[in-house]
């Protein structure tokens, strides 16, 4: 796989997983208006991914469903961080303000490319994040200093730059959910 | 906080009341106002008033019916049939 295939499979792949993790939270988040915000912004991610996954699916010759839905878990290129399942807030608040950080420097990367469509498709999503950093900030500037926050950023923060070649304990079972419906109607379309 | 939103629809059209948020400050109402009244494409703008800086005005009384100062009298439709047949155009069709 090329150094083009393998930089967007990695893009799609964290915000798929992340998307996926942050929208568990879709209707028990701790307020009304951040349980609608933070789906939203989680739906969004899973648009990037789709996005991204188009791009490689082209380079590589398949489509975008089968890049999500069809690889082994051994094949997935995501970042640790992502994968993990978080049951409390300060946890799943954390993750997300570590991510916006890290993403945002994948994403600039990206809009320097001299690949035009790679370059583009980063300003696209750019534009969304400048929302999603805008919410994350707010929340870490709510919580700095807030022990369980203080102390969830501390257990995560190892993980932002974890190996991307082999899964953690929690990937099965959220592989396992993610792919079910595809593994139930093999080769319908949605 | 409380905030009401209010929403403009489209460019040019005036704002109207679409709902409120609860905010711990104006901050976080212009993140969460954005998912919720924004992320479809329905909106060109969104206005953000704390509850608190709504002054609300009720009661009108009219104890001696002054139906001179009311509008029920004047007839808009003869007026603007009237107002059409000087400009010389057709009526337009019922939506």
């Amino acid at each position: 796989m090329n150094e083009r295939a393998r930089l967007l499979l990695e893009l799609a792949d964290d915000e798929l997983l992340v998307g996926w993790r942050d929208s568990e939270w879709t209707g028990i988040a701790p307020t009304l208006e951040e349980d609608v915000a933070f789906s939203s912004i989680a739906q969004n991610e899973i648009g990037h991914a789709r996005a991204a996954y188009e791009l490689a699916a082209r380079e590589l010759g398949t489509t975008a469903d089968e890049l999500a839905f069809d690889r082994a878990p051994g094949e997935y290129r995501s970042s640790p961080l992502v994968e993990l399942r978080l049951v409390d807030w300060a946890h799943t608040i954390a993750r997300r303000c570590l991510y916006e950080q890290a993403d945002r420097a994948r994403i600039e990367a990206l809009m320097q490319s001299g690949d035009e469509v790679v370059a583009g498709l980063a300003r696209k999503i750019d534009r969304e994040e400048a929302y999603h950093r805008m919410h994350a900030e707010l929340w870490a500037e709510r919580l700095r200093g807030d022990p369980r926050f203080e102390q969830a950023l501390a257990e995560l923060r190892p993980y932002v730059d974890g190996d991307r070649r082999t899964r953690t304990d929690d990937f099965a079972a959220l592989h396992d959910e993610m792919t079910s419906v595809r593994r139930t109607a093999p080769g319908a379309e949605w | 906080m409380i905030f009401e939103v209010f929403r403009q629809e489209k460019r040019g059209q005036p704002f109207a009341h679409a709902g409120s948020i609860e905010a711990p400050d104006v901050a976080f109402a212009e993140t969460w106002a954005r998912e919720q009244y924004g992320r479809r494409g329905e909106s060109e703008a969104l206005w953000l008033v704390p509850r608190s800086g709504v002054h609300e005005v009720r009661d009108f009384p009219d104890e001696f019916d002054l139906k001179y100062r009311r509008v029920d009298g004047y007839s808009l439709k003869r007026r603007l049939k009237e107002a059409r047949e000087r400009a010389g155009t057709p009526p337009a069709r019922a939506r």
